[in-house]
């Protein structure tokens, strides 16, 4: 009850969306740097210090992950950033709490998590505070459109993005479904499998991006697998955007020193951003 | 008459939707699986000679059907007639092998050579592997790191059988942990593997498929109710985890309003302690491995770890059928403590010499504290239908430390 009156509407005249920042991108005929890092690692004020290095460093969209007890699209490394901010006791509002330092900086920032703290937190008041708090949509691993109604209803009302998953063993029919229910962007999942840094490229990728972009002119994100610069070259010169998670959350695990873990972020970010730029 | 209807009116609608609950929350990369499984299940359900193919199975190798035993001195002591299905004498001990034989199956059916399994104390692991070196299938079991020192003896037994055990140690390390790798190696190999889910829980189609793989149960029982007896059973009694014996046993008793459900959920140190696996009876509505029913949450929507002397009860959701009978009223949902539970193992111990898994005592424990009411309303001639859904072979270890045997 008390997020719904600590988070006054920020006027979304002047908040630029993840529309206008893959326009942007667009324009500079490069790719956008999608950074994803849990809310609440490895501590709520810790986190807000890493994602603003994401922003200060290239991220052109932010995506925050709510950390939630049982990820299965998540690999080790997400799993393990997750389970520590849970650990130390990181709540729904503190995620809201996130955004709202994070869609500070003037950079689109999402949140991205699985289905059920949203149900338990109440859809409507869920998107009523994400808006509140500056957010600009959602991303939904464990929800597709076809499941829900519920939470369309809500971002329509609250001018929020909906930004679903498509997959490589997504159906041309499911494409099309999920791709007319997006806003914002879609989120092309690059491999089969779950979250996790690969020393490879998929080679699933291009093929599913062109089937997607057959169904919508929304931008593709491509996600799962991306670590360093090169590789985001390689994806972006088929896809809108590069979406970046383990690999960040890598570099924060493996530096005790958080001054230490910041630089290496604020590294590899400046590198994934060149490569963006190179694809 | 003697033959329970193929539907009921309490069956889920075409996506898998039981009133509120059920319904697909999954990954999109597992959506073609699903649908994939749900034509192939649907399919196969519908052809003669795969239900064949089946029963004869479950017959030449499982045992089935299962006795249905009067426990006649149970009875006499509480003054209604206890009839006892006896699922502890198939083949690996328990119910769980009608489920696992009808998913290999199908797995072969599907052309698929590798099934994956999750497993809690290691039953449904173990039927898994049998499963699978019956069909000739590789097998890979995800057990929670917790459960793999709890259960040596289960690990052994899937490691004879050829299946790989891995030990997860994300999470809690539990059941639920287990689903949760299971479910993340499903997406990385869903071409050519086959999830055998181990419930009637999950995302569709498993609720209704488990529930059909294991429904023989209920289908039997009632003949066998009405051949030995003329009557249907005024009480059928089973206990509650993911709930796929109780469901395959409520089934076929669905529509007959005459006949009362009763689910027995784990109450493990007693609700009010926190310390359960009390899911219908203490959870709120909320998703949880793919499906919308009731689980034990937090006030974030953070799944909270259960607790029962049983692992096999030991899991903080349910399957979606028991969160819409409940809702509905059809069934009714109540806890056991382990105390209770454990004094109904001794007591059937003792007076029929039948030791029952710890998850069946909970049954027989639910079905005694009904019996005194039935008593005094029906009289001697009252039934209650129990699920003895499995043995208690694999509890001894649990047995001696609690009766300090």
């Amino acid at each position: 009850m008390l997020a719904s009156l600590r988070f006054r509407r920020v006027p979304r005249m002047s908040t630029p969306t993840t529309a206008t920042a893959f326009a942007a991108a667009k324009a500079e005929g490069r790719a956008a740097l999608v950074g994803y890092l849990p809310a609440g690692f490895p501590d709520v004020a810790g986190g807000i210090d890493a994602l603003r290095c994401l922003v200060d460093s290239g991220c052109d969209v932010i995506e925050i992950g709510l950390p939630y007890s049982d990820p299965v699209m998540d690999g080790p490394t997400i799993q393990a950033a997750a389970q520590q901010a849970l650990e130390r006791g990181v709540r729904t509002t503190d995620v809201l709490r996130t955004v709202e330092a994070v869609a500070a900086t003037g950079v689109p920032t999402v949140v991205m998590t699985y289905w059920n703290p949203v149900e338990r937190y109440g859809v409507p008041r869920f998107a009523a505070d994400l808006a509140a708090a500056g957010g600009a949509g959602l991303i939904t691993p464990d929800l597709t459109p076809d499941s829900a109604p519920e939470w369309i209803a809500a971002a329509d009302e609250h001018d929020l993005d909906k930004i679903f998953l498509v997959a490589p063993s997504s159906t041309d029919e499911r494409i099309a479904m999920t791709t007319n229910a997006c806003r914002g962007f879609v989120y092309a999942t690059a491999v089969m499998g779950v979250t996790g840094a690969r020393t490879t490229t998929s080679d699933l990728a291009a093929p599913l991006v062109s089937r997607t972009r057959a169904t919508t002119d929304l931008p593709i994100g491509v996600g799962l697998g991306v670590s360093n610069g090169e590789q985001a070259a390689e994806l972006a010169a088929y896809a809108d955007g590069v979406i970046v998670g383990s690999a960040f959350v890598r570099a924060l695990l493996d530096h005790d020193d958080r001054s230490a873990g910041l630089k290496a972020l604020a590294a590899l970010t400046e590198d994934l951003a060149a490569g963006v730029r190179r694809g | 008459m003697s033959t329970p209807p193929d539907t009921s009116r309490y069956d889920a609608d075409e996506r898998g939707w039981f009133g509120d609950f059920g319904g697909r929350f999954m990954p999109e990369a597992l959506v073609a699986a699903l649908d994939e499984l749900t034509a192939a299940w649907q399919d196969a359900m519908a052809d003669p000679a795969f239900v064949e193919s089946f029963e004869t199975i479950c017959r030449e190798y499982a045992g089935t059907p299962s006795r249905l035993y009067e426990a006649r001195r149970l009875s006499d002591k509480v003054g209604v007639r206890i009839l006892l299905k006896r699922e502890d004498l198939n083949h690996t001990g328990a119910h769980k092998i009608r489920n696992v034989l009808g998913q290999a199956l199908l797995t072969k059916r599907m052309g698929k050579q590798r099934v994956i399994a999750e497993t809690g104390a290691g039953q449904h692991g173990v039927a898994s592997a049998t499963a699978a070196a019956y069909f000739g299938l590789d097998c890979t079991v995800y057990m929670g790191a917790v459960d793999v020192k709890r259960q040596a003896l289960n690990v052994a037994r899937m490691n004879l059988l050829g299946a790989k055990v891995i030990p997860v140690d994300s999470g809690s390390a539990t059941l639920k942990d287990a689903i949760n790798e299971a479910l993340r190696d499903w997406v990385a190999s869903v071409d050519h593997t086959a999830y055998l889910f181990g419930t009637a829980a999950g995302p569709h189609p498993f609720p209704s498929m488990v529930r059909d793989f294991a429904r023989g149960i209920g289908d039997e029982a009632r003949a066998q109710c009405l051949e030995q007896y003329g009557v249907l059973p005024d009480v059928v009694a089973a206990c509650v985890g993911g709930g796929s014996n109780a469901i395959g046993i409520f089934q076929a008793f669905l529509d007959d309003d005459g006949v009362a459900l009763h689910g027995f959920e784990p109450g493990g140190d007693g609700v009010e302690t926190g310390r359960h696996a009390a899911t219908i009876h203490a959870g709120d509505s909320g998703v949880l491995h793919g499906a919308r029913t009731y689980v034990l949450q937090d006030e974030d929507g953070q799944t909270i770890e259960s607790h029962s002397i049983s692992a096999g009860l030991d899991y903080p959701g349910v399957g979606p059928q028991h969160a819409h009978l409940a809702k509905t009223g059809r069934a009714i949902y109540t806890p056991v403590t382990d105390a209770e539970a454990m004094d109904a193992l001794a007591l059937l111990s003792r007076t029929e010499g039948i030791i029952p898994a710890i998850e069946s005592a909970h049954a027989v424990a639910g079905a005694l504290r009904l019996a005194e009411g039935l008593a005094a309303e029906k009289g001697p001639d009252a039934t209650i239908l129990v699920n003895l859904s499995g043995r208690g072979d694999k509890d001894m270890e649990t047995a001696m430390e609690w009766f300090d045997l």
